[in-house]
């Protein structure tokens, strides 16, 4: 062939093509460039009515590392995770119990879920608040006796508001994870000789888990952001600090903006990390893990200055 | 025990004895009535048209599919249930699972546990079933791996192995656990044609070690060499059955040369 006989009189770095590459006047899409226009000019437009609006900006950074406002970040972040936790174990065993064979413990998983998914997480948190009307004082026999209200605290009512409510929806995702499994893979296990318990531990539920954290990420990221309802509960988490420090400070709107931007750190922050859980929960079952950002970069890094020692 | 044994009826030791079984998924018959033995160490092959039946029987066997009518035992034993006198009590999950670790089981579709390398397949029954230690089963594991040729894949994920590959390693899963009895379920229909004989090759050093087999399969190559038995299945019930070369060559029944015609 001729093109065989090119490449070796031709200069090195250029790739060995086969037919000629084609050299062609691509498309102009002028509908792109007038959209970008458009789009650009609306957000400086945004920007810029924001700039001369009546808020004292710079009372945000002023606030940002007080004291109650990183406390209350704390607290906003103890009740995330608490509540999660509530769900997640709760969502696993609802789960479990809605797939079980006994038509008592199904039906009870199914009514839960119907409750609590239909009815407004607000809600749920106020009842709980005044259970008091119903149960005027808990009496755990010789543990513990106490008034309904100084029972249920507004740590308690927020943790068990968000969690139960939380445990519905997870519920939901894990039972649609434990499904995603091929059928097969009990069947392999059992033939092994290996227990339901076993099979659902080592085999089912770690493969279950590639189905269930994407959607888990997005219920913490929704979590975060849902326990600024316990605000009405008398709770101290960072919407109500913000709230509290805005009436007190007279920079009720700037505090907003503060809570704003705190969320959206802390978000972000757990983005990152269902990026990486995701990645562990991948192993196996495709052939290369996509690559962390770091490797990304220094790929990059890397093949720039491979190239720099090819061309010098 | 009560139970009626069949250990030593005078044809040698039998490995699996099914009396009469029948299986039927809700309106749907799909063994009406099945007779067969199967004799210790022996390699005793099911072929048939697919829905007659033979993977169901396959998987009756180590009681992933529950039988409606007649008896069926493995190693003198009655799969799935207890008999106290005339009546029948049925065995706990965790009685099945006792009996089902004396069971290999390969399957068409291999269903290699995807999260775990090729290793730690072949070693999870070992450590989570009969408890042995990690670092023996590791070593055990190995071997097997070495046994049928893949002691260079330990490492790797299922998804990163071929078909073939995964199917041997499948096959070193259910040898881990030292069964008594193997059971195949159409090994080698998943496969590219050129892999298929990886596999047999393996399952026939298998056969030769003296392990008893019983092997669905299309593969009448195979069945003819290295089975000791044959059984042409079609409609639920066992219409030939006979010496793999025997039926293979020389086939009795009009359904069997209609099917061997279409096959061979």
């Amino acid at each position: 062939m001729t093109v065989d006989i090119d490449k070796t009189a031709g200069p090195a770095d250029v790739p060995p093509a086969g037919p000629e590459a084609i050299r062609a006047i691509p498309v102009r899409h002028y509908g792109r460039w007038v959209s970008a226009v458009v789009a650009i000019a609306l957000l400086v437009a945004i920007v810029y009515a924001f700039s001369q609006g009546k808020i004292n900006w710079g009372a945000i950074p002023d606030y940002f590392f007080d004291d109650r406002v990183l406390q209350g970040v704390g607290k906003t972040l103890m009740l995330t995770v608490l509540s999660m936790l509530i769900g997640v174990v709760g969502g696993i065993l609802l789960a479990v119990m809605r797939l079980s064979k006994n038509p008592v413990t199904s039906s009870i998983a199914w009514f839960y879920i119907w409750f609590f998914r239909g009815t407004p997480v607000l809600v749920q948190l106020v009842v709980w608040f005044n259970l008091g009307l119903v149960f005027t004082y808990i009496d755990l026999g010789p543990i513990y006796k106490d008034y309904w209200s100084s029972f249920m605290t507004p740590l308690l009512t927020a943790l068990l508001g968000l969690g139960l409510n939380e445990a519905a929806y997870m519920a939901e995702i894990c039972r649609a994870g434990l499904l995603s499994v091929d059928e097969g893979q009990t069947e392999a296990a059992h033939a092994l000789g290996m227990s339901h318990g076993k099979t659902l531990r080592r085999i089912i539920i770690p493969q279950a888990m590639r189905v269930i954290v994407p959607p888990t990420g997005n219920e913490v990221i929704n979590m975060l952001k849902t326990t600024s309802l316990v605000s009405v509960v008398q709770y101290s988490e960072l919407f109500r600090v913000a709230q509290d420090i805005g009436q007190t400070s007279g920079a009720p709107a700037e505090m907003l903006f503060l809570a704003a931007a705190w969320y959206l750190l802390l978000t972000s922050v757990f983005s990152v990390g269902q990026f990486y859980l995701e990645r562990y929960y991948a192993r196996g079952s495709s052939r290369q893990l996509p690559p962390t950002p770091w490797q990304k970069v220094r790929a990059n890094v890397l093949s720039l200055s491979g190239r720099k020692g090819v061309t010098a | 025990m009560t139970e009626k044994t069949v250990k030593d009826n005078g044809s040698g030791t039998l490995m699996v004895k099914a009396e009469g079984v029948h299986k039927s998924f809700g309106p749907v018959q799909v063994l009406k009535g099945i007779d067969l033995e199967v004799k210790a160490g022996e390699v005793f092959c099911l072929i048939g048209p697919s829905g007659s039946g033979k993977s169901t029987f396959l998987r009756c066997i180590n009681h992933l599919e529950k039988i409606n009518a007649g008896r069926l035992y493995v190693d003198g034993e009655l799969v799935g249930y207890r008999q106290h006198g005339d009546k029948l009590y049925e065995l706990r999950d965790r009685e099945v699972a006792l009996k089902r670790r004396d069971i290999g089981m390969v399957f068409q579709r291999f269903n290699l546990f995807p999260h775990m390398t090729a290793v730690e397949n072949v070693m999870e029954a070992p450590v989570q079933v009969k408890g042995a230690s990690r670092a023996q089963s590791k070593e055990r594991a190995i071997q097997l791996l070495e046994r049928v040729g893949l002691a260079d894949k330990a490492g790797s994920y299922p998804s990163q192995l071929s078909g073939g590959q995964q199917q041997r390693v499948a096959i070193a899963r259910a040898l881990a656990m030292d069964p008594k009895l193997m059971l195949f379920d159409e090994p080698t229909s998943a496969l590219d044609p050129e892999l298929v004989g990886d596999v047999l090759d393996v399952m026939r050093d298998l056969a030769e070690s003296g392990m008893t087999m019983v092997v669905v399969t299309h593969e009448m190559g195979f069945a003819r060499e290295v089975g000791d038995s044959l059984v042409f299945m079609d409609g639920g019930v066992v219409v030939e059955s006979g010496h793999p070369r025997e039926v293979l060559t020389n086939p009795q029944h009009e359904r069997t040369k209609s099917f061997l015609s279409k096959v061979l």
